[in-house]
């Protein structure tokens, strides 16, 4: 029951130098998101930048403890909801908007995590879902998250009271530093000793826990950390768009991370990201047809769980033989 | 505070409970057999209610009868996703099985979201149910009454299929161990096909039940299926019995709670998963397994 043998492609072998072949699809991605906004509209690539990250960090649980969180739109909510506040209301710079943003994300998924990894597997997911629609009410009901409305026209300020976030540009490639440096992080996170005894957990969790490890402090550290990085996507996508709003606690939304984590490979290092990149374009192609988005959300769920479980990277990876 | 006010909280939270009851039974007994948690359940809870009104505006087959034909269609809809998609994944980790009946209620509420908007029809009750009874210190609506006692009924029923009868002995032995049942010569493939038939059947039925009640909506079964998700995590998955119980009590719970302090009424159910996960994490009346 605890095992998750299926659940992901097989494990990275580990290993003290990073692969070649990764660093030069990192090199590469970075370098087609740095030329990205002279072809392609800055905005389209700043949300979908932000939904990276918060797809590399949802995928951290799935992925590496095979943990299946359905309420990760609470962390990304809460910490719109909190740099939004603590910007326009209080007026802080952006940067301690989103630091302040991502210390909200962490605290309810300190509290979330605690409670949820009490039971596993299928129970995990649902318990997930029930205490992130404990959160979307309260943002519902509470004063300061301005209700349907939303917190808007957060002003974007200037970073470190240099860099004027009002240009687009200038906030797009902070955006893309933040998304290079979370994505950096969670790299180093899975590749360290402590993601070995993740993967552990994984693939025989009972085998973990026999061999003295503490469980339960893993999954809890790799909670948390995933829901600070959900939050730093949550925190920087309420600057960029100056906007928080309910949208972003809706189940929905959990819903959207865990197809684009599905749709680019569960347990890749890229597959995130395509994935996010595939599913916000696919968003933006498909906004005027309304209702549409979710019957081919729900589609393209379908088709990946009954015939391309691997996703896009994963299946890309099994065609070269190297794990991406 | 009116006795009239609280009388009529407790009976609006003794009808919701009756849905998470029936609904969260479904679940359970799906759960039990298949190791899938249904999430679709919520999108045939809707369709349930849609046959209704389908039934009576396009064939003008009346309230009776979409209590039999709601199941009935819906139940077939359910057999055949289990014959075509669920039973390709019941070798792989349980997780897949929720992922693809999340996909599955997004289509379904798309498809109905699309023709219908997300504002609710109008379903008329029966006219033998309207009207309602005077008892003193309040009215009782009758259909409300009938809703009570008929979901009542259609839960104990099913307890006692499952726990009293010999194609429930089967249902529970083949919940333990499969294999050995299958090697006693029951056909447990079938048995699993019509399982989580009788599961959406199930929904589909409180579907009929609401439609008088909510309207007639696309979303009705969206934000529902999350708290019957908390109700059975409250409740745990292991015993029948334990899921009815649970379903009533939470219901009644909420209803007391828009009576004394309205603004958690939408969260107290998640409160109360909350702090059952810290005291018994296998739920009220499961064990862990």
């Amino acid at each position: 029951m605890a095992t998750a043998r299926e659940l992901a492609v097989p494990l990275p072998i580990a290993t003290a130098a990073t692969p070649t072949h990764q660093v030069v699809a990192f090199a590469l991605m970075v370098a087609a998101f740095v030329v990205a906004p002279f072809f392609v509209y800055p905005v389209f690539l700043m949300k979908a930048l932000c939904f990276a990250l918060f797809a590399c960090a949802f995928n951290l649980l799935i992925g590496y403890v095979g943990l299946l969180s359905f309420g990760h739109a609470a962390y990304l909510g809460v910490a719109g909801y909190g740099s939004a506040h603590a910007a326009k209301v209080w007026g802080a710079p952006p940067e301690v908007a989103i630091v302040f943003g991502t210390a909200v994300a962490t605290v309810v998924g300190l509290v979330i995590g605690r409670l949820a990894i009490r039971r596993q597997g299928i129970y995990f997911a649902m318990i997930t879902l029930a205490l992130a629609q404990m959160i979307f009410f309260f943002c519902l009901q509470a004063h300061f998250t301005g209700g349907e409305d939303g917190i808007q026209a957060v002003p974007r300020g200037t970073l470190f009271g240099v860099f004027d976030l009002r240009q687009t540009a200038t906030m797009y490639y902070v955006v893309l530093a933040i998304f290079v440096l979370g994505f950096l992080l969670i790299y180093r996170t899975i590749h360290s000793p402590f993601g070995q005894v993740l993967k552990a957990i994984r693939e025989n969790e009972p085998r973990a826990t026999s061999l003295g490890y503490k469980v339960d402090d893993y999954k809890l550290i790799a909670f948390v950390l995933s829901a600070a990085l959900s939050g730093l996507a949550g925190a920087t996508k309420a600057i960029v768009f100056q906007l928080a709003s309910l949208t972003d606690v809706h189940w929905s939304m959990s819903g959207e991370v865990v197809l684009m984590t599905l749709l680019g490979g569960l347990g890749t290092v890229f597959g995130p990201v395509v994935g996010a990149f595939i599913v916000i374009g696919l968003e933006n192609y498909l906004a005027q047809l309304g209702a549409w988005v979710g019957i081919v959300q729900g589609a393209i769920f379908i088709v990946c769980v009954l015939t391309f479980r691997r996703g896009v990277v994963g299946e890309l990876g099994r065609l070269l033989r190297k794990p991406l | 505070m009116s006795i009239q006010a609280l009388m009529g909280q407790l009976l609006i939270g003794l009808i919701n409970g009756a849905f998470y009851a029936m609904l969260s039974l479904g679940l359970a007994v799906i759960f039990g057999l298949l190791n899938i948690i249904n999430f679709t359940h919520g999108a045939q809870y809707m369709l349930g209610a849609f046959v209704a009104y389908f039934a009576l505006h396009w064939a003008g087959l009346g309230y009776w009868w979409a209590l039999v034909l709601a199941p009935l269609l819906v139940g077939l809809f359910g057999v055949v996703l289990e014959r075509t998609m669920l039973k390709r994944l019941y070798h792989l980790d349980h997780l897949y099985g929720l992922l693809l009946t999340f996909g599955l209620a997004l289509v379904v509420q798309g498809i109905f979201r699309n023709e219908f908007g997300s504002s609710g029809l109008p379903y008329s009750m029966p006219a033998v149910l309207t009207g309602s009874y005077n008892l003193g210190f309040m009215f009782l609506p009758i259909y409300r009454a009938w809703v009570i006692v008929f979901s009542l009924g259609v839960c104990l029923a099913t307890w006692y299929v499952i726990e009293r009868t010999r194609l429930g002995s089967y249902l529970r032995a083949a919940t333990e161990n499969p294999a050995l049942v299958q090697a006693f010569g029951i056909n447990v493939p079938r048995m699993i096909t019509l399982t989580y038939g009788f599961g959406v059947a199930l929904a589909a039925l409180a579907g009929v039940l609401a439609a008088p009640i909510y309207q007639v909506n696309p979303l009705m079964g969206a934000d529902l299926i999350i708290v019957v998700f908390a109700v059975v995590v409250i409740g745990g998955m292991g015993s029948i019995l334990g899921a009815i119980v649970t379903g009533f009590a939470l219901g009644i719970v909420e209803g007391l709670t828009k009576v004394f302090y309205p603004e958690a009424s939408n969260t107290v159910i998640f409160v109360i998963m909350a702090l059952v996960l810290l005291v018994r994490p296998a739920g009220l009346f499961g064990q862990e397994r």
